[in-house]
């Protein structure tokens, strides 16, 4: 089954194309790559999935239910709340608040109370609050943080915000999950455990997974399907192994010669 | 000591509605990074939602109090959706003008629906006096001063423990990230402007209380020095605006008792002038250092 499917998706900034003409097909519980030489427009094309840029052209489907609903040009919160979301390339966690809300917040969209129950202390507030606080625990234990609930995010270590990260995305319980640079500036040993935990979550929660890396050994160890953008534009796809002997790719990477 | 306790007091009543006030300044500039000067005029149309419900109307004044802190909640949504939101991406001294706009206006229509003259604010709750060995107290001034902890203390609440709290402090960290993670910014945005205005709504119905009388342009002092106390106790921190707000309530009390009157307000300002100087980021905040 389709989960993305995008048809001839262009972003102009001026006279740039960033993303020109873009195709892709994602099916459901694929963990698919996307990689690309630096300013290929692999995160800009994350933007424009995830509603922070709006499409100059081109059409972005969700399998919404069953059916393929259009999203493109759509608020990034209404987006997140159809089943999409995302990590970022520089890490945004929200610094000053405890690692707790940072995965409690992305919930939010599920909490069911009016802030008047709130204020009246009703008891559809507790039950709600006690609902995210167990979920959020949930999810801080898959990734290893359940001991850092109340530590602040910003001192978290590197490795560890990441993490959060990725805990946080799941909180909003997407269905497909958008993953810019997870392993950037991690060590081997910290890569090898991301590895590990991607897969593990893509099992546990049902996921389809989308990343942009440049680590290459990452990639080609454990995404299925790998499309490859240059200058804005789709130069390939296919497996890893296709992938690792595609001229066009090797080129792109390497120049030509 | 008598007289200096006594000025505590009065300190104390008088810093609670700078505090009411400076709080909804910090919440806005928390969430927007804006100097809402129209701030001080919602304060006003508090005091005059207050009068209209109790003068006119026959409220008591706790159904006065919740009626104009409703009321100017609902104000603070319109006034922004109007005039800030389609301001959101330009530069901040435009929205900083349009708020002197909005400030004018609604004296303005003040003035033109209510009269330009001052109104006698009806004495809804008994003021009787208690002495306390030498220092008096008025069960007027314990009214204001509960109801202010009072609503400090839900506003920690739904700050700290409610999902909108939650997005609030997000928004206010990055409001592009929290978007990305499910979070209605507009909403939460209009939420901070209903809180902040409905504290100001209060702060006008007490200061009517406490004073008998009020004006269409009783909102330019208070709104100034509350801004200012939400400046020195940082901009943009909540337990700050609380700390400054009864700051300089003290400070202008103080003043008054044991100098002069005349003095009262130029001393407020030298102290703005001064955490300008040493702490610019206020009392509470952290210096930022600018990244290279």
């Amino acid at each position: 089954m389709t989960v993305l499917k995008v048809s001839g998706l262009t972003k102009n900034f001026g006279g740039l194309a960033a993303v020109s003409n873009v195709n892709l097909e994602i099916e459901e519980r694929e963990l698919i790559g996307l990689i690309g030489p630096n300013g290929a427009g692999k995160t800009t094309l994350f933007n424009l999935l995830t509603g922070v840029y709006d499409p100059s052209e081109g059409k972005i489907e969700l399998n919404v239910e069953g059916t393929m609903k259009s999203i493109g040009g759509l608020k990034p919160y209404v987006i997140t709340g159809l089943g999409l979301a995302r990590t970022f390339q520089n890490i945004r966690l929200f610094k000053n608040m405890t690692v707790l809300d940072n995965v409690k917040l992305a919930m939010n969209k599920s909490v069911k109370y009016s802030t008047l129950a709130a204020i009246l202390r009703l008891p559809s507030y507790y039950r709600e609050e006690q609902r995210v606080l167990e979920e959020a625990v949930k999810l801080l234990e898959v990734v290893g943080l359940a001991e850092k609930q109340t530590t602040l995010a910003k001192n978290l270590p590197y490795g560890q915000q990441r993490k959060l990260e990725i805990a946080r995305a799941l909180a909003a319980k997407p269905k497909i999950l958008f993953l810019d640079e997870p392993a950037a500036g991690m060590n081997p040993q910290e890569t090898t455990e991301l590895t590990e935990l991607i897969h593990q979550i893509k099992e546990q929660f049902n996921l389809t997974v989308v990343l942009i890396e440049h680590d290459m050994s990452l990639v080609m160890k454990i995404c299925e399907r790998i499309y490859v953008l240059d200058y804005g534009k789709c130069i390939a796809d296919g497996t890893p192994d296709a992938i690792k002997n595609n001229r066009r790719v090797i080129e792109a990477y390497l120049g030509e010669d | 000591m008598t007289q200096f306790l006594q000025q505590l007091i009065n300190g104390l009543s008088l810093g609670s509605i700078y505090a009411l006030i400076a709080l909804g300044y910090t919440m806005v500039y928390g969430i927007i990074k804006l100097i809402n000067f129209a701030h001080g005029d919602i304060y006003m149309l508090g005091a005059y939602i207050g009068f209209i419900c109790t003068a006119q109307l026959g409220m008591s004044f706790f159904p006065a109090l919740v009626a104009a802190m409703a009321v100017c909640a609902l104000i603070g949504v319109v006034i922004e959706r109007i005039a800030y939101k389609p301001l959101r991406n330009a530069t901040r001294i435009t929205a900083l003008i349009t708020a002197i706009g909005v400030s004018y206006f609604l004296e303005a229509s003040t003035q033109k629906v209510m009269g330009t003259g001052v109104k006698t604010f009806p004495q809804v709750l008994a003021n009787q006096k208690i002495m306390i060995g030498d220092v008096m107290i008025t069960t007027q001034q314990i009214a204001i001063f509960a109801t202010t902890i009072g609503l400090m203390l839900l506003l920690q609440f739904i700050v700290r423990k409610t999902k909108v709290g939650r997005a609030m402090r997000a928004v206010s960290v990055d409001a592009d990230a929290a978007r990305l993670m499910g979070v209605n910014v507009d909403m939460t945005i209009s939420y901070t402007f209903a809180i902040g205005s409905a504290l100001a709504g209060a702060a006008g119905v007490l200061v009517g209380l406490y004073y008998n009388s009020i004006n269409p342009l009783m909102g330019m002092l208070p709104g100034v020095k509350a801004f200012i106390a939400a400046v020195f106790g940082g901009i943009g921190i909540i337990p700050g605006a609380m700390f400054g707000g009864f700051f300089i309530g003290i400070v202008e009390t103080l003043v008054s008792g044991y100098g002069s009157s005349l003095y009262k307000d130029a001393v407020v300002y030298i102290i703005l002038i001064i955490i300008l100087v040493v702490k610019p980021a206020g009392l509470l905040g952290k210096n930022i250092k600018e990244k290279v």
